[in-house]
């Protein structure tokens, strides 16, 4: 449904996408991860003919972006990375204004709007101005203005930055109740373990990893033991000991006397940690790595690159 | 016929936006309201005008003026909040006529220009203004005052989609003064050093503010100048030339958003 060849744009001469390849089937949702800086809304503008690339081709439900804009357009909603909603206008004349220019009739439009705004929980407030909404609100109104034509494609960019955790998942469920193919930018790592299908990591402009979320995870090597000591003292023997257990080197964490191997076999590991370590074990679990480890791992390479200073500078806003 | 279309529902945004919001509808007629009771009760008496004349008689025609000129800003404002907050990038992603934006633009800023112009009018007969070169004349002096305004509406649009830096607002509302000032609106451009007045003579404002005193047959300097002596066509060349050229620019700089 959505297929990226190769793209490349530059502003002022630096690549923002440099060869970035994407393949999304129909009726998956997709996460597009990255750093800051690192290509995602670039991705989403082009993809949605916002933006014209400088090479490669890209086609969404079958158009080619560059060439047929106006298909594409007609097949797709776009939730920007901005609620692109207008404050002064209630919701409900917000999609009224905004169905008539999918070209609905005003009738037709009316009552779209009604359903959208009833499904979307927004029936008692839509006639509130949107200025007055809270950021939820704001969120599943831009959402419901997206879905008018009910689009084959939906592109949500950051759909739930600044929301709370109720609001969240309020928009989570609205996304998984689309039977769309979604392709959904994030920040969050959760969002996209609890969301996605597939997962496509971005740096620099290009994929550096894609699969499901669990693929990525093994990516990092199976299973990790964790066990968390009584004493400080006894961090360096635990660590003697799951380094032999693991045959390899242990992680320490002195802060939560916490000692962390790779691990291939569970229960032998944990058998014998135990038995080593006996009265010193204070905790003890096995986990699968977390999607954070992966993203970590993947992106952090090249810090000292030139878009490590920008990710830094943003991470403060 | 979209494009029509897609204009007019694009507008009506605005209109709704007047209904929620009567205060911000009107709030262009603040300044030309506000400048006309200082200039025509503090400073009347202390300013020159043509022999004979009352001073608001002389006055009203500028203000109408101003009016359409502190659009500009107002076009501006318009143009890059919807940028700002990403409506405009909603608009470009729907499948509507890409013409639709800009002419619902021009056509909701066009329909309160001349609600303003209406509503000065009003404010102009309240103080004692009179128009007095018959029906044809008043007709003829609000559509040239329109008629600059369309031209502001076009170099509002262009500046608003490619001055993207904090401050250039602010500044473009600061320049509309000096620009108003450097006219004939308030003052003789002949009582000015030799070429600020040639300067303000020039100014596309004068040109406009001359003719309408004239078709409004309220009195005017007159002046010795080429331009002064052909107000009513330099009226009509001036904007029709900078539509010309503000118009193009602001189709290039919105196909622009998309490099
Ligand atoms: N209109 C533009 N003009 C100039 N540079 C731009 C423009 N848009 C994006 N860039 C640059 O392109 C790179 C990619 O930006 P993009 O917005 O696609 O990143 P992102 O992954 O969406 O980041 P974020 O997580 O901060 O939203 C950045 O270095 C950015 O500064
Ligand atoms: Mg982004």
């Amino acid at each position: 449904m959505i297929q990226a060849d190769g793209l490349r744009k530059s502003f002022r001469g630096k690549p923002a996408l440099d060869g970035f390849d994407l393949e999304v089937p129909e009726g998956v949702i997709y996460g597009l991860l990255g750093p800051n800086g690192a290509g995602k809304t670039t991705a989403v503008r082009i993809l949605t003919t916002l933006l014209a690339h400088d090479a490669g081709t890209a086609r969404v439900a079958g158009y080619d972006v560059a060439r047929q804009p106006k298909q594409v357009r007609r097949s797709i909603g776009l939730v920007g990375q901005h609620a692109a909603v207008d404050e002064i206008l209630s919701g409900r004349q917000n999609l009224e204004l905004f169905g008539r220019l999918y070209q609905l009739s005003p009738r037709q439009a009316r009552r779209r709007a009604e359903e959208l705004l009833e499904r979307f929980g927004l029936a008692d407030t839509g006639s509130k101005p949107v200025k007055h909404y809270s950021g939820g609100m704001r969120r599943r109104l831009d959402l419901a203005a997206s879905l008018i034509l009910s689009p084959p494609v939906l592109f949500l960019d950051e759909p739930t930055t600044g929301l709370d955790p109720r609001s969240r998942s309020q928009v989570w469920q609205s996304v998984r109740e689309l039977g769309a193919t979604v392709l959904l930018t994030t920040q969050y790592l959760e969002e996209a373990d609890q969301l996605a299908d597939r997962i496509a990591v971005i740096d620099a402009g290009r994929v550096v990893a894609e699969g499901t979320p669990a693929e990525l995870k093994s990516r990092l090597g199976g299973d990790r033991l964790d066990v968390v000591v009584r004493r400080e003292e006894a961090l360096e023997r635990a660590a003697r000991a799951l380094s032999s257990i693991a045959g390899t080197a242990a992680e320490t964490d002195r802060d939560t006397r916490r000692v962390s191997v790779p691990v291939s076999d569970r229960i032998a590991a944990i058998t014998a940690a135990l038995s080593v370590l006996g009265e010193d074990v204070e905790d003890i679990a096995v986990r699968r790595p977390t999607l954070d480890e992966v993203f970590l791992d993947l992106t952090d390479r090249d810090q000292t690159g030139g878009h490590g200073a920008k990710s830094e500078k943003e991470a403060g806003v | 016929m979209t494009a029509l279309a897609d204009g007019w529902t694009v507008a009506r945004r605005d209109l709704l936006h007047w209904v929620a919001q009567p205060i911000g509808a009107v709030f262009g007629l603040i300044f030309p309201v506000f400048i006309t009771l200082v200039f025509g009760y503090l400073f009347g008496g202390a300013v020159a005008v043509p022999p004979g004349a009352d001073y608001f008689a002389f006055l009203m025609p500028g203000m109408y003026g101003m009016t359409m000129l502190f659009g500009l800003s107002a076009t501006m404002i318009a143009v890059t909040t919807d940028l700002d907050r990403g409506v405009m990038d909603r608009f470009r992603s729907l499948p509507m006529a890409s013409s639709g934006v800009l002419l619902g633009r021009c056509i909701a800023d066009m329909l309160q220009s001349a609600v303003l112009l209406v509503l000065m009018l009003g404010c102009g007969l309240a103080v004692g203004w009179r128009p007095e070169g018959g029906l044809a004349g008043a007709a003829a002096a609000v559509g040239l005052l329109l008629l600059l305004r369309f031209a502001l509406l076009w170099a509002g649009i262009y500046l608003g989609l490619v001055v993207r830096e904090q401050g250039a607002l602010l500044a473009v509302q600061t320049l509309e003064f000096p620009v108003g000032f450097l006219s004939n609106a308030f003052v003789a451009p002949g009582t000015m050093p030799g070429w600020l007045g040639a300067l303000a003579e020039w100014n596309p404002m004068s040109s406009t503010v001359a003719a309408v005193r004239e078709l409004f047959g309220n009195p005017s300097w007159g002046g010795e100048s080429w331009v002064a002596q052909h107000a009513v066509l330099m009226a009509v060349v001036w904007p029709v030339a900078l539509a010309a050229v503000f118009f193009p620019l602001s189709v290039r700089a919105f196909r622009r958003l998309g490099r």
